[in-house]
Formats: structure tokens, C-alpha cells, sequence
């Protein structure tokens, strides 16, 4: 069993759904990512989701785009991406949190999928969701990522049609991310009705667990899509608050860190107040 | 890699892949959009109506066929090959892209979709989709990067007068990259009634050799013109190429021909040997990007790298993906031109033969203008002028200490 259906499976025992974070690795800096990395799972995150900034994320709105400048800005680097992961299962000894590594397909094409996926595994990954890379195109990586233990958690959208489905959940394991409205991330969020009839329609094709992402902001929107899926995740809400957390020149200041903490917390609090079935 | 295929212009295979380049690479929400968009195509190449109704529109419209000029002063001055100019700066609004956007917007219309978006550069592509969904009735937002709206007023002045809305886009280098990006943010946030029409032979399958196809009427006016003109094949095209749709249009219908030899001109910018230049076939390596596998400026991880050219249509980190292919065959030579070079062939095509060129189509000229003498002066040459240079004038012009 993986630590992502390990994890899964737990969440299911407690009868409850998962809050998975994402946070842009490197942004504002180094040493800050970090901070904020070894603090999610006490703050309330199940799962964690570690983006990797890249210089042209086409899926992304302005506060993930901004971030991944930052982090870029500061020297973060795919190797530096691999040590915050190192270092978070060697300092805090957590071995059973999920960390999976969020971004575009160049930076794993460069270093060569075979060598990526050992890097990654070696460094303590448990898997990828990949935005630009489609069922169609996901053979090259598949096998190294199953060879080396790795989960590939495919997106589907509200474009993803029961004919479709199919095909993009045959290459897909751990979780299927449902991106819960047409955009960019952090733009626009998706009712409660609309999450209810996808996640229900993707379950009927599916074992799987189902997180759902895109447009969730407050304690409120992650406890109803909690009632639907296995799953909610938090991106650009998150990285608000970072950005929040920093002064004119861009360092971060005391609060950013605690005033993050405290946000999961509240997101963790609305998800973790939904019993489930 | 190395094995030559049995023919060059068979490509793509049915997954949208020239060898390991293209494909599509692209957020799922996209994905199914795409897969109509290939359905539709597919069936509007087959239908004769289409085909009919884009045949008129190129002819009536646009003007075409465009010339292929004799360039006698010019062939005479640089003493070697016999030059033609295949005038396709003569083009209803000035330059090769509304061969491809005619046929993009009325594959839209008859797809149903109500808003069209597109990228452009230099806004020349800007110029002809705002042009042609002025004529179709159609909404239209052009995505330009903010470097690009200042150093090409005219054309953004230009689409704005037929009824589009220009973006300015902050983001990056605020040059086509950061265009393209922001264009297909938006298109997955509207794919549902959004057509985007690309401008180059980059991007998602389809699109490379769907835009290769409505380019492709160059190449076959220019076959049919030189065996008018000359009773034979030409020997020698050159073309400038930043996404390379313009070269594409040239080369495609020669492929097969190995008695032509064929010559894609990158920007050098200010000198390959700096950082500052737009040649990824010459200073890149395979990389993925919007949504194809092709060669890109990149740096050693992956991260795309900022490119640059005087031209503003060839600014661009990469390249269309059949180019990346017909550069690892060997059967295109891929060459460059610098800024300097090409501002100089700018004034020598306005003073030799009376035609003021687009700083793009100039790079093609000033390789032309090194190659040309060292070929015997039966060599039939070709240069794709694939725009005119009315929107560079003021750049030029500044550049020169003119005062306008």
C-alpha cells in the first residue's frame, strides 16, 4: 500500500474526509517553504501538495504564477524541491503524510522521467499530479513512476465526459483530482450541486478516492465539498496568505508562518467537522 | 532519427506526434476540446464546401494567389542566384497569417463557437484575426505582451479600429510567450464557446499541421509559378521562422523534391554567442511547452529562458514542432540572421526593389543575401516575404536617428 492510500484508508476508517495543501515550494524562500512544509500536518493537512515553480505555469492565475516567480527568484530548484522533502521525513520523522509533487511535465522531461522518479522516490515522494500532461501522453512516465512506487494522480474536469473517463482513469492511482470548474486556479469556485453530480458520475467509474480542488476558500466551501468527495484541496487560498505574510521588499514577516498555520487550521476544522457515511 | 522516412510530408502520426516532437500536452479541462477541435478538422478538410467557400475568401479576400516576383536588382547586385520573391506581404492585411486564420474562423463558425481568442507578436497574426472576425460578425480578444503593444503601436491601433479588444499581458518578458500563455488561461476558462486561433504551427495537435495545411497554399502557388516562370522546380527557399508557419507554408509541398534545398532562418538576435537571441533550433534542446514537444530556450532544468529578436513575430523560446523534426532528418538546414543583419536587408529590399519587408521576412532576406552569392546564377531562389514592413517603420526608423 502506498502512503497515499494508506492515508486514504485511515480518513475512511475516521470517518471523514482529507484536507490536502498545496504550497509552492521555494516561495517566499527556501528556509520559509520549508517552515510552512514541516508545520502542515499539526496545522491540519492530510495530504500535501508540493508545487514545483516553473517559469510558465499556462494553468495557473495570478497568485500561483506570482509564487512560483518568487520561489524562482529565491534559487529554488528541482534538487532543492527533493532536499525540503528529505528533510521534512528526517526532521519530523513523519513518515505516513503524502507528499506529491504538483507542476509541469518540462521539469520532469529534462531530468529524464527513469532518473526523476528515482530522485523523487529516494527523497521521500509519493507521487504526481502533472497539469499539462494528459492520459495521452502519460506512457512515458507511467512505468518509471510505477517501478519506483509512485502515484499519478490524473486531473479530470467538468469537460471530462463518462466516454472519456475511462482512459484518463486507466493511468490513474493513489486519488483522481476532479479540477472542479473551467479555469485557471483561484478564479472562480463550483457549487456544491456541481461537485455533488461529479464527484457521484466519476465515482460510478472509479474505486478511487476523489478529491476536488479549484475555488475553495473559506472553512464553509471546504466542508460542503467534503461532503461529497474524499477530499478537498487548497491551493491559491493558501498562497494568499503567504503573500500576506511578506512586507514591501518581499521577506517574510514574524506572523507569515503562524498566520498560515492558523488558516489551514480553520480549513482543517470545517472539513474535519463533516462526518461521513 | 537517423533513417531517412519514405516521405517527409506524412506526418503527424494519429496521435499528433513528427517523432518525438508535438503531441499535446495540455490541462485536461482542454483535452476533450481538443479532440472535437481534431474531429472538426478532419472533417472540414474532407468537406468540398469548405474547401470551396476558403478557396473564394483566399482569392477574393485575401488577394491570391500572391506574385512570385523576379527581383532583378536584387538578383543583379548580389551577383549569384536568381531571386524570386514570393510576395505574400501583398496579402489582405499584410502578411501570410490571414492564409491560416481564414480558414481557422470559419472552421469556428462551423464548430458554433461565438468568441474567438488569439496570441500574437508582432500583431500581424492579432491584425488577421481581428480582420476576419470583423467579417464574420465574431468577438474577438487578442492576448500581446505589453513589450509588444508599445514597439508595435500601429497594429494595435489596427485591431482596436476593427472592433477587437487587446490584452496587454504584464506577465514574464511581456513578449509572445507571455501572450500564448495568457491565451490559453483564458481559453480554459471558455473553452466551451471559445475557439483559439493560433497563429504559428505550434501548440496542441492540431494545430501544427492544421495551420500547416491552410499555410501550405504558399508552397503550391510557389511550385506552380516557378513551372510557369521557369518550366522547373525551384532549387533554394529561404524563409524566416520564429513559431515557423510562414516557413512551413514553403517548405511543406518541397519536401519530397531532394533537388530542393531548403534554408529555415532563426533570429540571432544579438549574436548566438550571446544569451540574447530567439534560435532554438541552433541554441536549444527538446523541451515541452505550450502543449508540444519541440525545441526551447531553456535553462539546465527546464525552466524556459527569455529569448530575443528586433522582430517582434520572431521573439519566441520555441519553435513549431515539425521544424524540431525536419531539423533532426536534416532535410530543412536551419540557419540564422541577426538584428543587425536584418535591419540591414530591410534597407536593402526597400532601396533595390522599391518593397518595404517586415522585420520577420528580413532575416529571410539578409541570409538570402549571404547564400545567394556563392550560387551559380542558375539557381531559381526563393524568399518567402511573408509581411510588409509598415508596422516596423517607426521602430526603424528610430533605430536609424530618422526623425517621423
Amino acid at each position: 500500500m502506498s502512503r497515499i492510500e494508506k492515508r486514504f484508508a485511515q480518513l475512511k476508517a475516521d470517518k471523514r474526509a482529507g484536507l490536502v495543501t498545496y504550497i509552492t515550494a521555494g516561495d517566499p524562500d527556501a528556509e520559509i517553504s520549508y517552515q510552512i512544509l514541516k508545520g502542515l500536518p499539526a496545522a491540519g493537512a492530510d495530504l500535501i501538495e508540493l508545487g514545483m515553480p516553473f517559469t510558465d505555469p499556462m494553468a495557473d492565475g495570478p497568485s500561483i504564477q506570482l509564487a512560483g516567480q518568487r520561489a524562482l527568484k529565491a534559487g529554488m530548484t528541482v534538487d532543492k524541491t527533493f532536499d525540503m522533502v528529505r528533510r521534512f521525513r528526517k526532521e519530523t520523522g513523519d513518515n505516513d503524510t503524502p507528499i506529491l509533487l504538483m507542476g509541469y511535465y518540462n521539469l520532469i522531461y529534462q531530468r529524464g522521467p527513469e532518473k526523476f522518479c528515482k530522485d523523487a522516490a529516494a527523497a521521500g515522494v509519493d507521487g504526481f499530479i502533472l497539469v499539462d500532461l494528459p492520459p495521452e501522453e502519460a506512457d512515458e512516465l507511467k512505468p518509471h513512476a510505477t517501478a519506483n512506487g509512485l502515484d499519478t494522480v490524473l486531473l479530470t474536469a467538468p469537460t471530462t465526459d463518462d466516454v472519456r473517463l475511462p482512459a484518463v482513469l486507466k493511468f490513474a492511482s493513489g486519488f483522481v483530482y476532479f479540477v472542479s470548474v473551467l479555469g485557471i486556479t483561484g478564479t472562480k469556485s463550483a457549487t456544491e450541486e456541481a461537485v455533488r453530480t461529479h464527484v457521484e458520475r466519476i465515482k460510478r467509474h472509479t474505486r478511487l478516492p476523489v478529491g476536488v480542488g479549484f475555488g475553495i476558500r473559506t472553512p464553509e466551501q471546504a466542508a460542503a465539498v467534503a461532503r461529497h468527495a474524499d477530499a478537498a484541496v487548497v491551493g491559491t487560498a493558501i498562497i494568499d496568505h503567504v503573500k500576506a505574510g511578506l512586507d514591501d521588499k518581499g521577506k517574510a514577516k514574524p506572523e507569515l508562518v503562524p498566520g498560515v498555520f492558523a488558516y489551514i487550521k480553520a480549513l482543517a476544522d470545517g472539513v474535519r467537522g463533516v462526518r461521513k457515511a | 532519427m537517423s533513417s531517412t522516412p519514405n516521405s517527409y510530408r506524412i506526418g503527424p502520426d494519429e496521435r499528433g506526434h513528427f517523432g518525438i516532437f508535438g503531441g499535446r500536452y495540455v490541462a485536461e479541462t482542454l483535452m476533450p476540446l481538443i479532440l472535437d477541435l481534431e474531429k472538426a478538422y478532419n472533417e472540414a478538410k474532407a468537406d468540398p464546401q469548405f474547401q470551396g467557400e476558403l478557396k473564394y475568401l483566399l482569392t477574393q479576400y485575401a488577394g491570391r494567389p500572391s506574385p512570385l516576383y523576379f527581383a532583378q536588382r536584387l538578383t543583379e547586385k548580389l551577383g549569384g542566384a536568381k531571386i524570386y520573391l514570393k510576395r505574400d506581404e501583398l496579402n489582405h492585411t499584410g502578411s501570410h497569417k490571414i492564409n491560416n486564420v481564414l480558414g481557422q474562423v470559419l472552421l469556428a463558425k462551423r464548430m458554433g463557437k461565438t468568441r474567438v481568442i488569439a496570441e500574437t507578436g508582432a500583431g500581424q497574426h492579432g491584425v488577421a484575426t481581428a480582420t476576419v472576425c470583423a467579417l464574420f460578425d465574431i468577438p474577438c480578444v487578442v492576448f500581446m505582451g505589453s513589450v509588444d503593444v508599445d514597439r508595435q503601436a500601429p497594429n494595435v491601433a489596427r485591431m482596436k479600429m476593427l472592433g477587437a479588444e487587446v490584452r496587454p499581458v504584464t506577465a514574464g518578458a511581456s513578449t509572445l510567450k507571455d501572450a500564448m500563455n495568457e491565451a490559453l488561461r483564458d481559453w480554459v476558462a471558455t473553452c466551451e464557446n471559445t475557439f483559439y486561433c493560433i497563429g504559428t504551427v505550434a501548440g496542441p495537435h492540431p494545430y501544427p499541421a492544421m495551420v500547416r495545411d491552410f499555410q501550405c497554399v504558399i508552397g503550391d502557388e510557389v511550385r506552380k509559378q516557378m513551372m510557369e516562370a521557369e518550366g522547373r522546380l525551384p532549387d533554394t527557399l529561404v524563409a524566416c521562422i520564429g513559431g515557423g508557419s510562414n516557413a512551413m507554408g514553403l517548405f511543406h509541398p518541397f519536401l519530397d523534391d531532394p533537388t530542393v534545398r531548403i534554408f529555415g532562418v532563426e533570429a540571432a538576435g544579438r549574436g548566438l554567442d550571446t544569451e540574447e537571441h530567439a534560435a532554438s533550433l541552433t541554441g536549444g534542446r527538446p523541451g515541452v511547452l505550450h502543449g508540444n514537444r519541440t525545441y526551447l530556450l531553456q535553462d539546465r532544468e527546464g525552466q524556459i529562458t527569455e529569448a530575443h529578436s528586433i522582430s517582434a513575430g520572431l521573439d519566441y523560446p520555441g519553435i513549431g514542432p515539425e521544424h524540431s523534426w525536419l531539423k533532426e532528418t536534416g532535410r530543412v538546414e536551419y540557419v540564422s540572421a541577426t538584428d543587425d543583419e536584418a535591419v540591414e536587408a530591410f534597407q536593402l529590399l526597400c532601396k533595390l526593389e522599391g518593397i518595404i519587408p517586415a522585420l520577420e521576412s528580413s532575416h529571410a532576406v539578409a541570409y538570402a543575401a549571404k547564400l545567394a552569392p556563392t550560387l551559380p546564377k542558375d539557381n531559381l531562389l526563393v524568399i518567402n516575404l511573408s509581411g510588409r514592413g509598415d508596422k516596423d517603420v517607426p521602430q526603424i526608423a528610430e533605430r536609424l536617428g530618422m526623425k517621423i
